[in-house]
């Protein structure tokens, strides 16, 4: 426990810092390791070698390019709103992270709803992406927009009824009782490892993942931003610092959604044989947790790097009538066995 | 029996997989755990390292403007019409003592717009008097368009970079041809 009293703005003030290395830490660690090193590898070619030994400084390079970028608004677009539109999607993003827990007392803030906050909030992001794609002004940017929405909407089903099963399981809402729950289980009587969702809840696992891969707008489900169709769909027209920030809100939501993921199926902070109320997990649990983000995010960028687009129409299709229907009946088969047992 | 749906996903996943382990740890034994990708991957980098030009690479044109007749074959079959000539007649002296001087045609004027070509090579094919040769050379970018335009002086100066001709095959009966040095 923290014995210093901090005054309110002190607190905000750490909590600001804190979010932000939270967010910009693995952003930053998933675009270096794996959008530019592990992909390269995965095509067998090296990446980018030039800034640094091995191309570490690329992302430096990469941001202080954008920086330096006019800021352009193309003349019929409607400014405003297309000034906003890029904080609102980084800006969500942070607030998902509000509510992860880093250890017993690392957590930003300890909602009693945690989970039904963090995917509320996660999803914000389609406003947005339909306010960006709609104040743009450009036809390519609309129907990305459009996309978006669609598909965004489609995968939030999925996405929270695989949830549903774990919060049954754990019997709680809360994202810290729900890793204690996960630590203290026991299978069968084993309890040398905790009982990470993953293995119980193994269909919702799944199911979370592909939802996850379709939130994120990653290939296979990156129709909003189709290259070969849209140019960039919703992100188009934006250059400079915006487009940074866009690319920074994609893939700090790919480490957000994956923290997520983590803490509902992979034990979050907690590690086998260690103990989950000492103090020393104040700092080795960001440690744990950002293992297992790069762990979830590299399935992420490992989908994403094997396979080819869905169609539009495949894809609303697999939501609706595959995904659905499947979390359904986990959370049906969820409900039966935590009242049989 | 049609293989269940999935498996090909599942094989993909492992394709990029074992692709990325192939090009981190190339090496073998024990060497294998330490990662270096520089030696695994197939690509070159470019400016530091270059890769041998491949057999009758197609990089630049060379002249050997002593053979050239100004027959303008080359320039009438270029499809871009990117071969400028010009040239003049004059006299030459007689082969024997006390012959008619001989009239000879002299290039003045041999261009290529290398901004205009498109290196189809029917220049080179259509050359009766092996004036014209591919050299696989293919560093002369420039800063200004109009430098493409490389002048006869400048495209002899290739003809250095030309290739001896590949050997043909066994039993072939066609005259061995030579490059002009």
């Amino acid at each position: 426990m923290l014995s210093v009293e901090l005054a309110y703005w002190q607190q905000t003030l750490l909590r600001t810092v804190g979010v932000l290395a939270a967010v910009l830490l693995p952003a930053g660690a998933l675009v270096q390791l794996f959008l530019f090193k592990a992909v390269s590898f995965m095509q067998s070619r090296l990446g980018p070698m030039e800034a640094g030994p091995h191309g570490s400084l690329q992302l430096f390079a990469e941001v202080g390019k954008w920086i330096q970028k006019e800021d352009i608004v193309p003349d019929r677009a409607d400014a405003r709103l297309f000034k906003l539109a890029p904080y609102l999607v980084v800006g969500t993003v942070l607030l998902v992270y509000l509510a992860i827990p880093f250890g017993p007392d690392a957590v930003f803030a300890d909602l009693e709803g945690g989970i039904f906050y963090a995917l509320a909030a996660s999803s914000v992001s389609v406003i947005g992406v339909l306010i960006a794609g709609w104040a743009s002004a450009n036809k390519y940017s609309l129907l990305g927009g459009l996309r978006a929405a669609g598909q965004l909407i489609a995968y939030e089903l999925p996405l929270v009824l695989a949830v549903m099963g774990v919060v049954i399981q754990a019997g709680t809402l809360n994202l810290q009782r729900i890793v204690t729950a996960q630590a203290d289980g026991s299978i069968f009587g084993f309890g040398a490892i905790g009982l990470p969702f993953a293995i119980t809840q193994i269909v919702g696992f799944v199911v979370f993942l592909i939802a996850m891969q379709a939130e994120l707008t990653q290939t296979p489900f990156d129709m909003p931003v189709a290259e070969s169709e849209l140019v960039t769909g919703f992100m188009t027209e934006y250059s400079g610092m915006r487009f940074l920030l866009f690319f920074i809100g994609e893939f700090a939501a790919v480490g957000a959604l994956s923290a997520v993921a983590a803490t509902l199926f992979l034990g979050g902070w907690y590690f086998p044989g260690l103990d989950h109320d000492a103090n020393y997990m104040n700092v080795l649990g960001p440690i744990i947790l950002l293992a297992k983000i790069l762990l979830l995010s590299f399935v992420v960028f490992w989908v994403r790097f094997t396979y080819p687009r869905f169609r539009e129409d495949q894809l609303q299709k697999f939501a609706w009538t595959v995904l659905i229907p499947i979390s359904l009946l986990n959370i049906v088969g969820t409900m039966i066995l935590k009242v049989a047992f | 029996m049609p293989q269940p749906k999935g498996i090909g996903l599942v094989k993909g996943l492992g394709v990029t997989l074992k692709e990325m382990g192939r090009t981190m740890f190339p090496r073998q034994g024990v060497m294998k755990l330490v990662p270096s990708p520089t030696q695994g991957a197939v690509t070159v980098q470019y400016p530091h390292e270059k890769e041998a030009p491949a057999p009758r690479a197609r990089g630049v044109i060379a002249l050997k403007e002593e053979n050239c007749t100004v027959c303008m074959l080359c320039a009438r079959s270029c499809p871009d019409w990117c071969i400028y000539i010009e040239g003049h007649k004059e006299k030459a002296p007689p082969r024997r003592a006390g012959g008619k001087p001989r009239t000879v045609s002299a290039l003045d004027r041999f261009d290529i717009d290398y901004a205009l070509c498109m290196y189809c090579g029917i220049c080179v094919e259509v050359c009766p008097f092996d004036a014209l040769f591919w050299s696989p050379e293919y560093e002369y970018s420039e800063l200004r368009i109009a430098d493409l335009l490389h002048d006869k002086e400048r495209l002899g100066e290739w003809m250095e970079t030309v290739p001896d001709f590949e050997p043909y095959e066994a039993g072939s009966e066609a005259k061995p041809r030579k490059v002009p040095r």
